[in-house]
Parts: structure tokens; sequence; C-alpha cells
């Protein structure tokens, strides 16, 4: 696998689907109690990403400014705002995780799989994030794979993952 | 007949392939032409052992584990079915060492039913503390809650029956409940294991914190990190509705609780309930000044009952049987049980309630059976990122408030994080304090400059920079982050760093001086 990975991979405007993805997010969550929150999840759910464009949008569906907008999308380290790659690894660097060797794993993704923390493989295939725990501490390292918690995970289980998640698409 | 076989739907035990095991025993038994129901129940707790799956033979649990996938079809092989002998059998699941020494009160139901079954929560005495609820005055409750000393779960350890009490007599058109749900600290996943494992329980706590404040909403954050949590209780939330448990008329009583389940977005400090109500309002996680309390302008700035996932699910129990009954359990101003889970470099790591008062050795030692690596330990975390790290002459301190302040630690949410002698103490101190740098609100000033500040200062001790001008720095340091800061985050931050100098200094003095 190419050693060089790019952290800003897809950085491109969003489509007319994808924002109407967040059109319909807004007019469908709007009337919740402090709204912004679950329609940034569901925007990101269905897009994986929450488009730049949709600060805009989300300040005048809301009528709050788009600083605050801006603030909480910034805020929060859910959310992205450039598209991931195919599928998004987050690696857990808590303590309990750290006490049975996260750091070498995380080490080794940048060293043999040319993946740091927020980056995206050159292939576009895997996306990696840290997380800071995923309540799987008697079974650390874990990570969480598209959602699916995987515990101890060591090098040769590690490889396998990436390998999965790579290649064409 | 039919034979129940449980396999766990816990993530823990997902994490190490329940699923597969589940699918492959559906799929041999159809091969085989025998006839069985697989139940997905909440997790026992011995997560070393999972995915640990159990057979009811004549009423009793057999459980057989760690089972992988390639193991079933020699499963079959051996009668297990019938209990039948094989290496991975562990015997009676409720005679196993791990769970005799235990005294289960808010876990006496995770493990043994399918989470989502109704039936099984009403079967196996769920209810019946929101049914004895319904028929008190909300004085009433709180009284039963005030007398059980229940203290809160999720690190600050308030009492409760206080906490409920001044929500009651506040004044509100309206009065909330929030639940946190924002397990952040790392070694800790008790909230997780009732959520997926008996999430009735936790609205059931919730409901009767509603009926003994007027609180007509719950509110539950749940952090993000944990997708398996919010799809049952998503599930829980319209299965408790239907029933009636919870809704426009609780249990027919006439009064409303409605549950509102909303997410976090991977922030650590959100945990903390000021920055969590922040969050529930759709706004950046940013920690409010104290006071007013949130039990006078909470949620939406109304009078809000805000504990932590473990407070609500003691207290069905305590309604049940009484407050009396549950301070009976436990030593000195430290009530009733707590859920512990030991984690990180552990042989035997999992979930144990027991009464406060057991020490941190009989948890590491008897429990745990030491660290995974067969090395030695050489040192603790207590209380999440937040809790101090202690060294095996500290073990003998018993598992209480009060003790573990007076050991210079906290208990913090019951999490136990075991090290072996490999660990770097000077750069578990780094960590500290480039933790606390990454998950500032940045509110106040001590933590959002001060954590950057600490990992500089410790980076020049750990190269031997001036180390004794250096030390003297970051212990200053420490003092104004503790002193100034605005809450916990940047408060107890100096905790960890602290202790590790104190107990470990040589680990910050391998480097030429």
């Amino acid at each position: 696998m190419s050693p060089s990975a790019s952290s800003d991979a897809g950085a491109t405007a969003a489509t007319p689907a994808q924002l109407a993805v967040v059109d319909e997010s807004i007019a469908r969550l709007r009337d919740l109690e402090g709204a912004l929150l679950p329609i940034l999840h569901d925007v990101q759910e269905q897009l994986g990403f929450v488009p730049p464009e949709a600060v805009d949008r989300l300040a005048a569906g809301l009528n709050i400014s788009r600083a605050d907008v801006h603030g909480v999308i910034t805020y929060y380290h859910d959310f992205r705002s450039r598209p991931p790659g195919r599928h998004v690894m987050k690696l857990c660097r808590a303590e309990a995780c750290q006490a049975v060797g996260c750091g070498a794993l995380e080490a080794r993704l940048k060293d043999r799989h040319g993946v740091g923390m927020n980056e995206t493989t050159a292939d576009g295939g895997l996306t990696l994030e840290p997380v800071y725990c995923l309540g799987n501490c008697a079974l650390s390292p874990s990570l969480l794979l598209d959602g699916k918690l995987v515990g101890r995970v060591d090098a040769e289980r590690l490889d396998a993952i990436v390998k999965d998640c790579g290649g064409g698409a | 007949m039919t034979v129940m076989v449980h396999v766990p739907r816990d993530s823990a035990s997902r994490s190490m392939g329940a699923d597969d095991v589940a699918r492959a025993l559906t799929r041999t038994a159809r091969q085989r032409g025998v006839d069985i129901a697989v139940v997905r129940n909440g997790s026992r707790g011995m997560l070393w052992l999972e995915p640990m799956i159990e057979v009811a033979v004549e009423g009793r649990r057999i459980a057989y584990g760690p089972v992988a996938e390639a193991d079933v079809e020699g499963l079959f092989d051996a009668g297990f079915l019938a209990g039948g002998e094989h290496a991975l059998r562990l015997g009676v699941t409720e005679e196993l060492a791990w769970m005799k020494r235990q005294t289960r009160l808010t876990f006496a139901r995770v493990g043994v039913t399918d989470p989502l079954s109704t039936e099984d929560y009403t079967a196996h005495g769920g209810l019946v503390g929101l049914q004895k609820a319904v028929a008190m005055d909300s004085a009433a409750i709180v009284e039963q809650v005030t007398q059980s000393g229940l203290r809160g779960r999720g690190g600050a350890g308030f009492p409760a029956g206080i906490k409920w009490n001044t929500v009651l007599q506040a004044a509100g058109t309206r009065k909330y409940v929030a639940c946190n749900a924002d397990e952040g600290d790392s070694g800790t996943f008790s909230d997780r294991m009732v959520m997926e494992g008996d999430p009735y329980l936790m609205l059931e706590g919730m409901a009767i914190a509603g009926l003994a404040v007027g609180a007509t909403e719950g509110w539950i954050y749940l952090r993000s990190e944990y997708p398996d949590a919010r799809e049952v209780l998503t599930e829980a939330i319209d299965r408790a509705r239907q029933q009636g448990w919870i809704g426009e008329d609780v249990l027919g009583s006439g009064r409303k609780f409605e549950v509102v389940l909303r997410l976090g977005a991977g922030s650590y400090v959100c945990g903390e309930e000021t920055a969590m109500l922040e969050s529930l309002e759709g706004k950046r996680g940013i920690v409010r000044q104290k006071p007013p309390l949130p039990a006078l302008e909470g949620l939406w700035g109304m009078p809000t009952v805000v504990n932590n996932v473990m407070t609500f699910a003691a207290v069905p129990w305590i309604l049940e049987h009484g407050g009396a009954a549950y301070a009976a359990h436990g030593i000195g101003r430290s009530k009733g049980t707590l859920p512990v889970q030991i984690a990180g470099n552990i042989k035997h790591g999992g979930l144990v309630e027991v009464p406060f008062g057991i020490t941190l050795r009989e948890l590491i030692e008897d429990f745990g059976g030491g660290t995974a690596s067969g090395r030695p330990v050489r040192a603790i975390q207590v209380g999440g990122p937040l809790g101090a790290y202690l060294p095996p002459a500290a073990f003998d301190t018993a598992l209480c408030y009060e003790a573990l302040t007076g050991a210079g630690g906290l208990l913090g949410h019951g999490g136990i994080v075991v090290f072996d002698d490999t660990v770097d103490m000077a750069q578990m101190a780094r960590y500290a304090m480039e933790f606390c740098a990454i998950e500032s609100c940045g509110k106040c000033t001590p933590c959002r400059i001060g954590s950057i500040r600490g990992v500089e200062v410790i980076d020049r001790i750990v190269a031997g920079h001036q180390r004794e001008q250096n030390t003297t720095l970051l212990r200053d340091l420490c003092d104004t982050m503790r002193d100034a800061s605005l809450c916990a985050m940047g408060g107890l931050t100096p905790l960890p760093v602290q202790s590790a100098l104190d107990h470990f200094p040589e680990d910050f003095a391998r480097n030429g001086a």
C-alpha cells in the first residue's frame, strides 16, 4: 500500500443531491427542541460528513447565526467537513487500551499502512480517527469499524482489517 | 422440546464474535434437526470468557466459553444442549466463583433476561419499584432515596436524595430528568452493560425520578461511541411507551413521563453535567458557571435532576425493597453496592457488583487474577482519566468514596485500569495533560492553556532539561489547574499527573539530568 496518505482527500463542493439531503433533514427535524445536533447527526449518517455549504442552510432553517452552527460543527470531534474513505476506523487511544498496546497499533497503521490519525489511505479505502473509549476496556485494544466494535485487536487482526478495507472500490 | 441457548448481544461479546457464534448455533442445529431457540441476552460480566453461551438444563443455566464459531460443531458433538462435558464447559453460571462473590442488586437481571423482552422484565422482578412509586406521594419517594444513602454514581458522589429534594422543592413551570449516559471514562462500561443488557431498568429509574420531583420529561444523553446501546435503547423506549410504563399515563397513574434520547458527538467534557445540558440544548458543550445549580436552573433553564445511568438504575431496587435495605450494604457514608469495572491489562476483566468496602487488592487479584501479560502489576488508575495512579502499596485501600479520597485518589465511575511493569508513568502523566488539551471546552484558562503547558513541561522534564526547576513548575501548574478551573476536567487532570510524580518519580528521570 502506498505510504502517501492524504488528509484532505475529496475536498470537493457538495453536490445538489447532497444539499437536498441537508434540506430534507432540516425540514424533518427542525421542530425538535435543540434540533441542531440531531440534524447534524442525521446529515452525517446519510452523507458521511457535513458539507460546509450546509452551514448557511442550517443557520437559516433554525434561525440561529452561522457562527453558532460553525461553532457546534467544529466543537464536536464526530463531525467531519470532508467525505471520509469508504470505511471509517475509530481506534481507541484511551488508558485501558494503552495498557495493552494501542500505541503500537497506531504506529503500525502509520508506518506500515501509511495512515495517521484523521487521515485517509491513498486509495480512499480507510479513514482513521481517534476515539477515547469504546466501553470495551476489559477486551482492549478496541476499535470501531464502520460502527462495529472489534475487541482484542492485535497486529495480525489489524492488518487483515486494513487489507479488507483497501483495494479498489 | 426446544432448548434455550443464550448468546449475549452485549457489544463486548459481539466484539469477540458473538454474532458469528449465534448464527453458527442456529445453522448447526437446523442441519442436525435439533430444536433450539437462541436468545440474545446481556453479558454476565465475565468478559474474558466472551462469547459465553449458556444452555438451560433442568432449570439451571450451564455456561460454556469463550466460544468461537469453530467450536460450535464440537459443542453439539459433546451434547452441550444437555450440559455435556467439553473443554469450554465452565459449569453452572450462578455457581461460578466470579458470580457467587457478588451482590447483584442493580445487575440482577443483566445476562439473565432478553433485554428487550417486556415479559422477561416483569417476570424477573422488573417494574415493582415503579408500581410502588405511583402509589406514593413525591416526598415519600424522595425520602426512600434519601434513606438509601445513594450517591451519584457518575463520579461526583453527591447524595441523590438531597438533589432530588432540591428539584422537588424548586418552583418551575416544567421540570426535567436528565440521564447522563456519556460514559466517557476509560475503563468503565457499567452504563453500557445496563443500557444494552437491561434497558428498562434505567427507564424505570428515570420514571421514578420523574414522579419524585414532578418532572414530565426525561432526557437521555447517550454518547455516540455506543451504537449498540443506541439501538437497544431506541427500541426499549418504544416498547416501554407501548406498555404504558412511560409516556402520557405512567402505569395508569394519570401522570406523564416522556423520554427523549439524544446523542453526544464525541466530546468527553460533555459528561460534565452542565456541558451535557448545553449539548442537549443543541449547543457547543461549554461548561456553565455554577451556581445556579442544575437542580434549580438546568435543562432549558428549568429545575432538573441530573444523574448518571448507574444512579437511576439503582433506584428501582431501592423503591422495591426500601431505602434502609439498600443502606444496609456498604460502609460508612458509602452505602449500597457499586458495579466495579476491572479493565486494561487484566487476566480476568469484567464487571462485578459488590458492596462498598471491598479492597482494591481483592478486585485486582481475586477477581481479576493479575495482569493479562503475566507480568507484575505496577500501577492502577481508579476512576477514569481524572483519577489517580496508585502503586501496589495502596492496594489495601477499601473501595469507597472516603478511603479513595484519603489515598489521594477518587472513586469516579468505579473503573479500575491495570498496568503492568512495562508502563512508562511519565508518558501516562503526559497523556493526562494531552487528553485535557484535546477535550477541554476552552471556557476557563487554567484548563485550556494549562493542559498544553503541562504537556510541554513534562516533555522538558523527561528530556532532562532543568529537571528540578521544571518539576517545581509542573507542580505549581497542577495547583493552579486544580484550584482555578471551572469544572473537574481541568480541576482533576492534575490528579493523575501528581500521583504519577509522587509514586513513580523514577519514570521522569530516565534521561540524564
